[in-house]
């Protein structure tokens, strides 16, 4: 395990993000603490995506604010987020890690070890010749994952890693997850997918339009859900 | 038509005349690509990542400017550089120099024009993650030069073509004296007036022999270079 990380707790101290009039965020109060990854769940529109670039640090909160391990001006070097949709640069697998590396701060001798560690870390040892852009989606959501890591984060925030994967890239991505969390990386995570928010989640916290309805340990949460919503959204009932 | 044939005897026996002037040409034009790129390039990065006051206008300028005059850029060029002209002192005037003075001044905005908006659709993509790693101004103007270079190769290849076919600046600064400053176009026209058809058309078939040969190098350069970088 690493040393204790200067990062966390994340934590949104009545925290809003408004853009023009509409609310995105609304008042979230909450805390992410070192620990098994927190999962982010709620229908589209929610909130999730907008949280996780607050938690990076991408915006600004209209109202209220964010505090990284107490600091309110943290930089990113130990933050790193992948989005839904991950853009490859356009080179190669392995020069995309090293891109990384190299805005990471890691010495120019030490990145092709690190390279080669990483993309065997995501199970893409090989393919690092191949044109980034060129990978299978679930290849390049693990490529997305390795250059994140690159940054060597103490939190690692993922946006729907696994949307429009299958089943097998799915699993090698939830792989790398538990992988991540054994190194003691915080991971905090968006889904829509119930079954991976068991399969990982330590804490759930639960959006429904820009407000958390329940946040806690994901086994109180999945077993004795203590809202309405909540409840109906278990039951895979719509939330409007 | 023997007029044809006497033009390609010309052409294939390398008629040192038509040498010259073929040389000059690649001389002046890749020159002032050179020049118009290290000045287009960034100033199109520049814009296209930098939000400041005025930027639309600067865009419109640019892209309005794509279509300067030849013979405008080429009268401005030679009111500089003559010898009462503000940089007369130079002696500068009727050089190769002032050729491509004049044609870095007609293909830069051309160069910055469209790289502003090839680099401007790359930011698009790139941006979130460039964010994300915390990547600093210079930097990202760096990497998205760098991760577009193929698609900016078009960019300089609109120059070389503006250049290559250019006649109205360069003969108004160059002077279109034979053996220093005259052009295939140059002398093309030239050889019109006089009619002498053979070596304007000798000097037309190289002409676009050479753009045809340099935007087909640049394509298989840039389709490796994308199979390569994906």
């Amino acid at each position: 395990m690493r040393a204790p990380v200067s990062e966390l707790p994340i934590v949104f101290d009545d925290t809003s993000v408004l853009a023009g009039s509409v609310t995105i965020l609304d008042r979230i109060t909450l805390t992410l603490a070192p620990g098994a990854p927190t999962v982010l769940i709620g229908p589209n529109g929610a909130g999730k995506t907008t949280l996780l670039r607050l938690a990076m640090g991408l915006i600004q909160p209209t109202r209220g604010r964010v505090t990284w391990g107490g600091r309110s001006q943290v930089a990113l070097t130990h933050r790193a987020i992948v989005f839904q949709r991950p853009v490859m640069l356009r080179r190669g697998a392995a020069g995309n890690i090293r891109y990384a590396l190299a805005t990471a701060g890691l010495a120019r001798s030490k990145r092709d070890a690190r390279v080669d560690e990483l993309l065997a870390l995501v199970g893409l040892a090989g393919l690092g010749a191949r044109p980034a852009r060129k990978l299978s989606g679930g290849e390049q959501q693990r490529l997305a994952l390795a250059r994140a890591l690159a940054r060597d984060p103490q939190v690692l925030l993922l946006d729907e890693p696994t949307a429009s994967l299958d089943p097998a890239a799915t699993n090698a991505v939830e792989d790398v997850i538990r992988a991540v969390t054994g190194r003691g990386i915080k991971v905090v995570m968006a889904t829509h997918d119930l079954g991976e928010a068991k399969r990982l989640a330590g804490e759930i916290v639960l959006l429904h339009r820009g407000r958390v309805i329940e946040s806690g340990s994901a086994a109180a949460f999945f077993s004795a859900p203590t809202t309405n919503e909540a409840g109906r959204f278990l039951a895979g009932e719509l939330l409007m | 038509m023997p007029e044809d044939v006497s033009a390609l005897q010309l052409v294939l026996t390398a008629d040192p005349a038509l040498g010259a002037i073929v040389r000059v040409s690649l001389v002046v034009s890749v020159s002032a690509v050179f020049f118009a790129a290290l000045i287009g390039l960034p100033l199109g990065a520049w814009v296209a990542l930098i939000r400041f006051p005025g930027r639309g206008a600067v865009i419109v300028a640019l892209n309005a400017l794509m279509g300067l005059p030849p013979v405008v850029v080429g009268l401005a060029v030679y009111l500089l550089l003559s010898r009462s002209g503000p940089l007369g002192r130079w002696g500068l005037l009727f050089t190769s120099q002032a050729m491509i003075i004049a044609q870095t001044i007609l293909i830069a905005p051309i160069i910055a024009a469209l790289a502003r908006q090839t680099i401007e659709d790359l930011w698009v993509e790139y941006r979130d993650e460039l964010a994300a790693m915390d990547v600093g101004a210079v930097g990202r103007v760096i990497t998205l030069v760098w991760d577009a270079r193929f698609s900016l190769v078009t960019a300089l290849l609109a120059g070389f073509g503006r250049a290559a076919a250019e006649v109205g600046a360069v003969i108004i600064v160059g002077g279109n004296i034979d053996g220093f400053t005259r052009t295939m176009t140059t002398a093309i026209a030239l050889e019109t007036s006089k009619g002498d058809l053979q070596l304007a058309i000798g000097l037309g078939m190289v002409l676009i022999a050479i753009v045809v040969a340099v935007n087909a190098a640049a394509w298989g350069v840039r389709r490796a270079g994308e199979h390569l970088a994906g």
